[in-house]
């Protein structure tokens, strides 16, 4: 499916292809297209309707630039591009702005509650909550108030203990009781904060949702978040307002966006509400809270890799010159097991690789399975590649049975996991390299999907052969030859020249 | 590729000052929506028009069924988005089915979570028709494409069987997080007591919070016993011993409880692999039945579930989880016109008595529910 929807916009760019103007006629069949991308990424009907009308609206008559300037560079822009900036644009400002601050007024306890259906994450984001708040300085306290599961209460003490944050229980009382008499016992254990985590519970169950405004009336909560699962469909809008109409909400938190799901409910929820999408959720652990950033998400929900994000996360582990460097050597399909397992550690502190890969531009048609890898994965090569020789690192193509057996002795792993681990790195190094400008190779070179990844223009690899794309690698990076190491210095000379020669180039087709 | 294409530079990069070299492939004309339009050629409908002449619930059952019913329907009268109101609108005053009509028919079942394509395959079979004039009004319109999806539906309405051998029938539950596994798990194993049968739950979850607590608490409540292993053990070898507990104590059915995952996760994926493995080793033809667990209100995202899980394992039986709730689960029309997985059950609450058969029948008529039906 999230083939189909990314094709769906590379249609649009196709479309629009070739016109100076964007008119109502052409644009139509580009909206569709948009449109149907938005339903398959569970946007509500009405709110993908009037997104889909302000899109237009704005787009029509407008004469496109072919040349704009963004941060010192000039670009070429064609309608189809300036289009589906437009639709970007549009979404993380309806999505934005990025607000994740919590009120947390009240003194000497301020307080937070979490509602929502049952299974969203109330009680897994309650307990990340209090992590991230310990860590800004705040003493938090988690608040059994789900009396109805079955061992509900014993899933917060479990979560709060593995933090170290205080769990206020009282097993007769009722919630409202309950979230009231918590605000005191924090008091007297001088924490600040206090997070209800309240009973799953259905937007039509009337002395359910009844209950909610009670605890509301008896304890004021500074803020009221809503926890929504990022897979939801089209009732994320009824049920947000069902929950805003009876108690004002001040936020929602989007879960569970760790999975495959494109999250339309954000800009539903968003649109509906007005209510801001504080924080998301990528994962079980509890450190797995990020806060909300419009930009990451539009991309996702228009089926584009998240670029920015990535770059970001890139920025925020490593310097931009190391990042520059790594991204090099992987280019150049050159990296050692070394450099693998420098850039595992690496990616190990972005979070979950799948994450990281997934935001690659190059996968928005899916990852290949082949280059498919989990956490759990990064920590056994992690484990494998500690057991090599520095020799073995160097040149893994040195490493045969004995040694193979040898690793897998060190690294307490199976033979085969050694092998796979070999074959994986390989995969790996041979799609980097490709990716970088060099030729398909190895397994690659069967996969048919692989090579439209890269627009159908790999066989002769991209780089040096076609003229404008010369300048760039993915990410940015500067151009990297073909099996070579490049210092720095000569790279800059190259890409000085080879900017030259683009002119030259130009120049001679226009006589 | 001409020498206009190779010039385009990434619209990430012009967007954000950054350059890639890989250019995403312009496939040649043809909007998304036509190749949708077209992968759907086969029409779904044959010409039962209703399902009024469809065969009711025995009269024993006819009471239940009537509440059930009442329940289901219940759910959707209160939301805003009644399926109905909105095929209500459409066909106000109209004989014809024009664009505007045909665009309102889309909402409806957008609205259900049927998803855009589905939806479109079902509007391709209604437009036929008719210009054919084979349909002429709303009752007609309406009857055919509850006759559709009845069809898709009814072919997939497959209650579980367990046998009554010798060996234990072995039941797996699988699901993304949250979805209702352990409290499905609850349930049904509340009626196979209910039953007189023997019961065994395996606490095949050791890694969320309190996931054994919470499957005790049931088995307490059920009376049933619980194989369970350390904190944090591998599910694997508390399902071992689940299966060998099982066997000694001449079980009738075991049900294994599992970690929520999100399908996209590889290595999760593999763990159940590994589960499935271990019980087939110990139990020649266990697991008996793989269940997935799918939540109601999940949008699209739930055919992606459907399919990776199927794929991962093979899914043999759907459960559909919260039905009470205001979402219809409209997605399973999706899933069983694509997949062809039979469904088992569906969940109408959080008690261990909320659980039902699937009935195409009743699943159909709430999602086509009047507002203020009674029956
Ligand atoms: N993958 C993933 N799983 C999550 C995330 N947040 C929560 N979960 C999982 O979702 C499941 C349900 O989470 P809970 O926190 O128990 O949900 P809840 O809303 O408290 O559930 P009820 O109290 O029963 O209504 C658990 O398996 C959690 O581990 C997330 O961001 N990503
Ligand atoms: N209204 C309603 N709630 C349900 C139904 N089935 C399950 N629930 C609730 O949904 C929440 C999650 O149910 P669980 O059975 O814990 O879900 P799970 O799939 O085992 O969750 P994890 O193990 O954390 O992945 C609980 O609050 C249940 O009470 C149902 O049919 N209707
Ligand atoms: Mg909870
Ligand atoms: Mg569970």
């Amino acid at each position: 499916m999230l083939e189909i929807l990314s094709k769906g916009f590379r249609d649009v760019r196709s479309h629009l292809q070739g016109m100076r103007t964007i008119t109502e006629e052409n644009l139509s069949d580009a909206l569709q297209m948009i449109r149907v991308s938005l339903l398959e990424a569970d946007v509500e009907f009405r709110v993908a309707g009037a997104f889909l009308d302000r899109v237009k609206e704005k787009a029509l008559g407008d004469i496109v630039l072919t040349r704009v300037k963004h941060k010192e560079k000039k670009l070429r822009v064609s309608p189809g591009d300036h289009f589906i900036k437009l639709c970007h644009d549009e979404l993380i400002r309806l999505m934005g702005p990025e607000d994740s601050s919590l009120t947390l007024r009240t003194r000497p306890v301020s307080s937070i509650m979490m509602v929502g259906l049952q299974g969203s994450g109330k009680t897994t984001t309650a307990a990340k909550l209090a992590k991230y708040l310990s860590r800004t300085g705040k003493y938090p306290m988690l608040v059994a108030a789900d009396v109805y599961r079955p061992a509900a209460v014993q899933q917060l003490v479990k979560l709060g203990s593995d933090l170290g944050v205080p769990v206020f229980t009282d097993g007769g009382a009722s919630p409202p009781e309950i979230c009231g008499r918590s605000l005191e016992d924090a008091y007297r254990k001088g924490c600040n904060v206090t997070i209800f985590d309240t009973a799953g519970r259905l937007t039509i169950d009337e002395p359910l949702m009844d209950e909610l405004r009670l605890i509301q009336e008896k304890t004021a909560p500074d803020d009221i978040l809503l926890v929504c699962d990022a897979m939801i469909g089209q009732e994320s809008v009824n049920i947000a307002n069902a929950f805003n109409e009876r108690i004002k909400l001040t936020g929602f938190i989007l879960t569970k966006l760790d999975g495959d799901a494109r999250g339309g409910a954000a800009i539903s929820i968003k649109e509906a509400t007005g209510v801001p999408i504080k924080f998301v959720g990528m994962g079980e652990g509890l450190d797995r809270l990020e806060e909300f950033r419009p930009d990451g998400l539009a991309s996702r929900i228009l089926g584009f890799g998240d670029v920015v994000g990535l770059v970001k996360d890139f920025e925020e582990v490593v310097d931009e010159k190391k990042a520059e460097e790594d991204a090099l050597r992987m280019l150049q399909g050159q990296f050692d097991l070394s450099d693998f397992l420098n850039q595992i550690k690496t990616i190990k502190k972005m979070g979950p690789l799948q994450d990281v890969v997934e935001k690659l531009p190059f996968f928005s048609g899916g990852i290949p399975d082949a280059a498919k890898t989990d956490d759990y994965e990064l920590v056994r090569m992690e484990s494998m590649i500690s057991s090599m020789t520095p020799a073995e690192r160097r040149r893994p193509e040195i490493i045969d049975e004995s040694r193979v057996r040898r690793i897998a002795q060190g690294s307490g792993r199976k033979e085969s996991e050694v092998k796979e681990l070999l074959g994986k790195f390989k995969d790996m190094r041979d799609l980097m390299f490709a990716m970088g400008g060099g030729k398909l190779r190895g397994r690659w070179k069967r996969m048919k999907g692989v090579r439209n990844l890269f627009g159908g223009g790999l066989d002769g690899g991209i780089g040096a052969d076609h003229p404008m794309m010369g300048s760039g690698g993915p990410l940015g990076m500067p151009e990297v030859g073909r099996g070579k190491v490049v210092s720095r210095k000569a790279l800059e000379k190259r890409r000085k020249k080879s900017k030259e020669a683009k002119k030259a180039r130009k120049k001679a087709r226009k006589r | 590729m001409s020498q206009e294409n190779q010039e385009k530079k990434g619209f990430f990069g012009r967007i954000f000052g950054r350059e890639k070299t890989a250019v995403v492939e312009e496939a040649p004309g043809g909007g998304v929506v036509v190749e949708m339009i077209e992968a759907c050629g086969t029409e779904p409908g044959n010409d039962k028009m209703g399902l009024a002449e469809q065969e009711g619930a025995s009269d024993a059952n006819a009471k239940e069924a009537e509440q059930d019913f009442t329940r289901l329907v219940a759910g959707l009268s209160k939301t805003r988005s009644g399926f109905i109101r909105s095929l209500d609108k459409v066909f106000l005053g109209r004989r014809e089915l024009d664009a505007t009509i045909a665009s309102h028919l889309e909402e409806a079942l957008v609205r259900a979570d049927i998803g855009v394509k589905t939806a479109y395959e079902l509007l391709e079979s209604v437009t036929e028709r008719v210009k054919r004039k084979e349909l002429a009004d709303r009752g007609a319109v309406m009857g055919h494409l509850k006759a559709v999806i009845y069809d898709i539906l009814s072919q997939v309405e497959s209650p579980m069987q367990t046998a009554d051998g010798p060996e234990p029938f072995v039941v797996m539950v699988v699901g993304v997080n949250g979805s209702g596994k352990t409290t499905t798990i609850a349930k049904i194993a509340a009626r196979h007591k209910t039953a007189g049968h023997k019961v065994l739950l395996v606490a095949g979850d050791t890694f969320r919070a309190a996931a054994v607590d919470q499957i005790e608490v049931w088995a307490e409540r059920l009376g049933c016993p619980v194989a369970k292993g350390k904190d944090k053990a591998d599910p694997s070898s508390v399902v071992f011993e689940g299966l060998r507990q099982a066997m000694d104590d001449a079980t009738h059915l075991v049900l294994v409880d599992t970690a929520g995952r999100l399908h996209t996760r590889t290595p999760l994926m593999d763990q159940l692999k590994k589960i499935r493995r271990t019980m087939e080793k110990q139990l020649p033809g266990a697991p008996h039945e793989t269940l997935l667990v799918i939540d109601a209100s999940t949008g699209q995202n739930a055919i992606l579930q459907a399919k990776t899980f199927n794929e991962a394992l093979p899914i043999t039986g759907l459960a559909l989880t919260k039905l009470d709730g205001a979402s219809k689960g409209g997605v399973l029309v999706g899933i069983s016109n694509e997949l062809k997985i039979p469904i088992r059950y569906v969940g109408i609450g959080e008690k261990m008595d909320d659980l039902r058969d699937f009935n195409a029948r009743d699943f159909v008529e709430a999602l086509f529910a009047e507002k203020d039906h009674n029956r």
